[in-house]
């Protein structure tokens, strides 16, 4: 047989939860609770306050660019509820924060680190959480080490998860983090929020393929295509990447199909690129209403439990804010801290001389002690 | 105590280091059955398993983003970029990320990890396999940089960057991988990175160089007179370097030069020049000398000895830094 085929595959799409909240019963079978649902639509309501207060922070001059997750939820809650937290890896990008506060980062953190401070990146020791990754596509490979190291200690029962955009899927680092993952077969799970937009550029002139999922076949890795404003089909392909994950089964892609209903950042404008045809349409299939719409169908939330649950997220983000923006001012010098575990002694003359005109210059050679210094 | 070249001792060393610590693990292209392409690493997948001496995809920026994970999850990852000129790929992994990573948690996340890099030329390698860029790294902040020039140095460096708690550059001149033995001691010891050695004592001039330079430096102070005595000092650490021996040596001796294989804009050279001009000022008899490559394209083969500041061309910067 000479001309033959040698490989075929074929890319599968998971929707349990339609967007009028229409639930497929036999596909939704020992995946979430009605209890599992409420608590998941707490965390994105939550989180979706904590995204407008974060705009109204920028607006208002008192925070810096800051990226909104509006309309994502979805991806982060069903994902993050999959994974165990304290046990698991998360390796984040900078637009899933509901998965991050449901694995341990007090909610505080965010609002300082987007301020402007490192601290808001120094999660508390038993937070298993990366910093969020500003750079598109460099984590992945961090989060196939970590995988990496757990095979190597043969620590059953862990995985690690890592989130990016469509956009990153065009790094060379992507690939490289999926080959190494492929070949090394660790347990990690590479979930893509394909949310249409990289800044300005649409996700068909990002890539020529019809999937981002496909992307993972040339890995030879499990992959499947979800709604990702689903809770259910988000929840039920993470939970079934991780089972085969800590089974052995190495690495798997999840494609959570969603849409950035803000702009990129802050900063940017989305007007100047995109119809607002396009917003308007997928404002409709916003995993919040979708999700209410199912558990008011169920009869589980009413009016007064979503006042409730409003007024809630009011006050939870207020104290966020207020802790945020309580935390004291760092030192002038604190930025040297951390270079290194030890501050080699050129450094450190840095730092004793940052004020003067003589940066970097040991004070005696200058005919200045450190104290002399200090004063100039 | 045996006999050992460069890379014998980086061998023995890392077979030491490997049968010690169980959380140690080496990946990159080529070392485990083949042993490496400098056989650095002869041996060790046959002693310490497959899964600690790890033959990793054709990927240095995989290598080293791979080795930032294990070492954020515990391990103490020991990646090798196969030659200094395959950084490239490797580099936003090393200098943004493990090199930030700390600072950037303020110390949550750490990535205690030993890059080793063969480095330099004089060995007729083909393009892209003869670079010296040790200056680019201790430009950028977060990483440390080392560079042994002898057996005995290679070992107690190693063994020192090993046991840092932040990532290190282990720089192997590849000239001086098998150009001649020494006593290595089979115990364990170390080197503190940040400390130069005075290779040996002198009062007319000072000479700082690392790396394989440092016996283009012996020949040329065997070719001076015999009543010039010349401080030759192999800083062995690029950054943090040690300043505090520069200076004691240049305020006694007056005279300075600097040997390097790499560029000499932006090259260390000018960093330890200013350094001494600060410190030394009072005391220099002469403008600091620098021999050093040039600001081209590290040539093929047929030229690299040109390029190279070899023997002649530091005896001329010597003696024209003592006419002065």
């Amino acid at each position: 047989m000479p001309h033959h085929t040698v490989y075929e595959a074929k890319i599968e799409h998971l929707q349990i939860l339609d967007e009028d909240g229409k639930l497929d019963k036999k596909l939704a079978k020992d995946t979430l609770s009605d209890e599992q649902v409420v608590y998941l639509y707490e965390q994105m309501r939550i989180c979706r306050e904590l995204d407008e207060i974060a705009f109204k922070l920028q607006r208002s001059g008192r925070m810096g660019t800051y990226p909104q997750n509006k309309g994502q939820e979805a991806n982060a809650v069903g994902s993050a509820l999959a994974m165990v937290k304290g046990n698991d890896w998360v390796v984040p990008s900078y637009r899933e924060n509901a998965a991050l506060f449901m694995h341990g980062m007090p909610m505080h953190y965010v609002i300082q680190y987007w301020m402007g401070d490192e601290r808001g990146s120094k999660f508390p020791q038993g937070v298993n959480i990366t910093p969020l990754s500003v750079p598109i596509g460099t984590h992945m490979l961090h989060a196939t080490g970590i995988a990496w190291a757990m095979k190597q200690r043969k620590q059953k029962n862990h995985a690690v998860i890592t989130y990016f955009g469509d956009g990153a899927t065009s790094e060379g680092d992507f690939h490289n983090a999926m080959n190494f993952a492929s070949v090394m077969q660790v347990p990690t799970i590479f979930y893509c929020q394909n949310n249409s937009w990289a800044i300005s550029l649409p996700r068909e002139q990002q890539m020529n393929s019809a999937t981002v999922a496909q992307k993972a076949l040339a890995y030879d890795m499990p992959t499947i295509q979800v709604d990702g404003n689903d809770i259910f089909a988000v929840y039920k392909a993470t939970q079934d990447a991780r089972n085969r994950a800590i089974k052995g089964g190495g690495p798997s892609f999840i494609e959570g199909v969603t849409y950035r209903l803000a702009d990129h950042t802050t900063a940017d404008d989305a007007r100047r690129y995109r119809d607002q045809k396009e917003v308007d349409a997928w404002l409709g299939k916003d995993p919040l209403i979708r999700t209410r719409k199912y558990m008011e169908s169920v009869g589980v939330w009413d009016d007064a439990k979503q006042e409730e649950l409003e007024s809630r997220a009011k006050t939870i983000v207020k104290e966020v804010v207020d802790a945020a923006i309580s935390v004291s001012t760092p030192t002038s010098d604190e930025f040297f801290d951390d270079m290194y575990a030890e501050i080699p002694g050129d450094l450190q003359i840095q730092r004793d001389t940052m004020r003067t005109t003589s940066i970097g210059r040991n004070p005696s050679q200058i005919g200045l002690n450190a104290q002399h210094a200090e004063t100039h | 105590m045996a006999e050992r070249t460069l890379v014998g001792a980086i061998t023995s060393t890392l077979d030491q280091a490997l049968a010690a610590d169980p959380d140690i693990i080496l990946l990159g292209e080529d070392i485990g059955l083949n042993g490496g392409v400098f056989r650095a690493t002869d041996g060790l997948q046959a002693t310490h398993g497959k899964d600690r001496v790890v033959d990793t995809p054709l990927d240095e920026s995989g290598i080293m983003g791979t080795a930032i994970g294990l070492a954020i999850a515990g391990m103490k990852a020991i990646p090798e970029i196969q030659f200094e000129g395959f950084l490239g790929p490797a580099y936003d992994q090393l200098v943004n990320h493990a090199a930030r990573m700390r600072t950037r948690t303020r110390s949550a996340v750490t990535v205690p990890m030993t890059v080793r890099v063969p480095v330099g030329g004089g060995i007729h390698a083909p393009e892209l396999h003869s670079d010296s860029p040790e200056a680019i790294y201790a430009h950028s902040p977060g990483i440390k940089v080392v560079m042994p020039s002898t057996p005995y140095d290679a070992k107690g460096l190693l063994l020192s960057a090993i046991a840092d708690p932040d990532p290190v550059i282990f720089f192997e001149p590849k000239r001086v991988y098998r150009t001649f033995k020494e006593e290595v001691p089979d115990e364990h010891y170390t080197i503190p990175i940040g400390q130069a050695k005075v290779v040996s004592e002198g009062e007319n001039l000072t000479v700082v160089t690392w790396g394989a330079t440092l016996f283009q430096c012996l020949e040329a102070i065997d070719n001076l007179p015999e009543d010039v005595s010349v401080e030759l000092i192999d800083l062995r650490s690029i950054y943090p370097f040690d300043m505090d021996t520069i200076a004691e040596s240049v305020n006694k001796t007056g005279r300075c030069v600097i040997v390097h294989e790499a560029p000499l804009t932006g090259g260390m050279g000018a960093e330890i020049a200013a350094r001494v001009m600060e410190e030394c000022f009072l005391s220099l008899e002469a403008p600091v000398q620098r021999v050093t490559g040039f600001d081209t394209i590290m040539p093929y083969y047929k030229l690299e000895n040109e390029y190279l500041p070899e023997a002649p061309r530091i005896l001329k910067g010597i003696t024209e830094c003592l006419a002065y």
